[in-house]
């Protein structure tokens, strides 16, 4: 018995010295920084190093956070402009690509998925210095459509009332063809026997997609639909970050943003380090919330 | 008869509207490409729409005068190249271990729960910020690539990729004698060339469109990465990287123009990579994300 645990041992060898360099990096820089999170739970001096002889202060960052008048309002911008982004970004792509799925010109439908890509790969200083521009209130290219349009400027990225709803479309256009991907591929793997039979029983267009399309890509739907929960706390650091400004702090500030300026910017790294926790917490609730029910429902495993 | 028509009627709808989407999807780039080509006076007038007016290409040439903007397109070259292939390695080296199964690897599990749990909790900003700076990362390259060295969503999609590859071409490979290095040298690798290309493909355009690491691991602006750079100058509008002689010739160029122009550039290497990371990214994608 010894023997052969011993020759399993040294056969597997060779796998565990493989896996041991990335094995490290995440022990160092995902667990090293997991047990850092006792800064929420100190009155933090960086000159006293990390892990060093720090003031314990038990939850007294949490109670000076959740004191804070605004964190409420930022608490809840974060959770509405994410949620707003998981349902547009859940309902798009599949609107988009049955659309798509019933085009028949093959050049064209390629010209145009070709399209809807782009944005997906160009970083959010790129676009937020192009959003900046094409919005600008002066002379942007919107508003300057408006304008002809006989309408009035409207401050989109510097007016409360409009922040919001800039960021989550802006969201939903840069990412929208990205989810459109997996619903064409899903769509082009439906029989096309089962169209034909439904137009010999005299089905319509509307009834074909209600019948068969939707039918057809349910798993998908179901799944992705599942895995967003994880994100209703990502409102989107980086393309908030690149467009906001103190003026609507109020409509647009969120948990990222209020711990980064916290945090590096205000160097009250306890407070920020416990924003952080808060929610970090809350998204492994969602995740795993998530995953189990995408386990559950569609059999998806990760590992 | 009746029905056929409408059907025509919808596909000719349906065809404009799709259009439009796309459209409305690349009209912005265009946009910002036209008045980086225009004359500044007229773009300050804001009439410049897709096609550039009084053509000129004086930002171009400022830009290209720019010390600062190639330093930082320097590091980002130095970044993609080391980052891409640090993260690739890594990737592989992690896949194949845990492509196997439980019986050829006993801690199987354990290791794959460890990177797991990596994917749904994060520490958050503030200790990894701290932990970098306690390795004395600042102002280093490294600072912008080892703390994300393991790329987990890539280890999925070449982990998926692996255990699809035959078994029966392993164990032949076992039977000559060869040990799991030289079979995931000389058989999985060769095999996995389009997997390895995706994430590779990943692995770059998430380096070279990173900008927040850069922003707040570089104290010193002159180891900015590119979008770093960029983000300081176009959203910022911060010019302190401008030298003197730099700023009176700005005096002459549009805000506008000069700040469309280093947008382009920006996005220049990814719009030359789209044809490839269209045809990889969709292939990655759908076995990364939706393998039911």
């Amino acid at each position: 018995m010894i023997e052969l645990n011993i020759k399993k041992l040294k056969r597997e060898l060779p796998l565990n010295l493989m896996i041991l360099p990335g094995f490290i990096f995440i022990i160092l820089f995902s667990y090293v920084p997991m047990a850092g999170i006792i800064i929420a739970f100190q009155r933090f001096i960086p000159a006293k190093r990390l892990f060093g002889d720090q003031q314990w202060v038990g939850l007294k960052n949490f109670k000076y956070v959740m004191s804070l008048p605004n964190f409420d309002n930022i608490l809840w911008n974060t959770f509405y402009i994410a949620s707003l982004k998981v349902i547009l970004g859940l309902v798009v792509p599949i609107v988009i690509a049955l659309l798509l799925n019933e085009m028949k010109h093959v050049l064209l439908k390629r010209s145009i998925q070709t399209a809807i890509y782009l944005p997906h790969f160009l970083s959010w200083v790129v676009l937020g210095g192009i959003f900046i521009d094409i919005l600008s209130p002066t002379n942007g290219l919107v508003n300057t459509l408006l304008n002809k349009l006989g309408l009035n400027s409207i401050f989109f990225l510097g007016d409360n009332k409009w922040f919001p709803y800039t960021m989550i479309l802006t969201d939903t256009w840069k990412d929208f063809g990205y989810g459109t991907i997996i619903y064409l591929a899903a769509l082009t793997g439906i029989n096309p026997n089962l169209y034909e039979a439904a137009q010999m029983d005299g089905a319509n267009r509307w009834k074909q997609t209600i019948h068969i399309s939707l039918p057809g890509i349910q798993m998908v739907i179901v799944l992705l639909m599942v895995l967003s929960l994880g994100n209703l706390l990502n409102a989107g650091f980086d393309q908030i970050f690149n467009m906001y400004s103190p003026m609507v702090y109020e409509s647009g500030d969120i948990l990222d943003t209020f711990v980064y300026r916290i945090g590096l910017l205000d160097a009250q790294f306890g407070v920020a380090t416990a924003v952080g926790l808060f929610k970090s917490v809350i998204a492994l609730i969602l995740v795993s919330t998530s995953y189990y029910f995408a386990y559950k429902f569609a059999d998806y495993r990760i590992f | 008869m009746r029905i056929k028509k409408r059907l025509d009627w919808f596909i000719m709808m349906n065809n404009i509207f799709l259009i439009l989407v796309a459209a409305v999807c690349v009209l912005p780039m265009i946009h910002i490409l036209a008045i980086s080509l225009s004359s500044s006076a007229i773009a300050a007038t804001g009439t410049v729409t897709f096609w550039p007016k009084e053509f000129s290409l004086t930002s171009y040439e400022f830009v290209a005068q720019r010390k600062a903007f190639w330093d930082s397109m320097l590091i980002s070259l130095q970044r993609i190249a080391l980052g891409g292939a640090i993260n690739v390695l890594l990737a592989t080296t992690i896949a194949y271990p845990l492509s196997k199964e439980k019986k050829d690897f006993s801690l199987r599990a354990f290791y794959a729960w460890a990177f797991f749990i990596t994917m749904i909790f994060g520490a958050g900003l503030i200790p990894t910020y701290m932990l970098v700076k306690e390795l004395g990362l600042i102002d280093s390259v490294w600072a912008l690539i080892l703390p994300g060295a393991v790329p987990v969503f890539s280890v999925i999609v070449l982990l998926n990729f692996f255990r699809q590859t035959p078994k029966e071409l392993s164990e032949s490979a076992f039977m000559d004698g060869a040990g799991h290095w030289r079979t995931l040298w000389s058989i999985y690798i060769p095999i996995s060339m389009p997997a390895i290309a995706t994430i590779l493909l990943f692995s770059l355009v998430g380096h070279w469109n990173s900008w927040f690491d850069g922003l707040i691991y570089m104290n010193n602006p002159s180891n900015y990465p590119l979008q770093s750079y960029m983000q300081t100058v176009v959203v910022q509008k911060s010019f302190t990287t401008l030298t003197p002689e730099e700023a009176k010739v700005m005096a002459k160029i549009s805000d506008k123009t000069l700040k469309s122009a280093q947008i382009f550039l920006g996005a220049l290497p990814i719009i030359c990579a789209y044809p490839f990371l269209q045809k990889y990214f969709v292939k990655g994608m759908v076995l990364g994300s939706v393998k039911g």
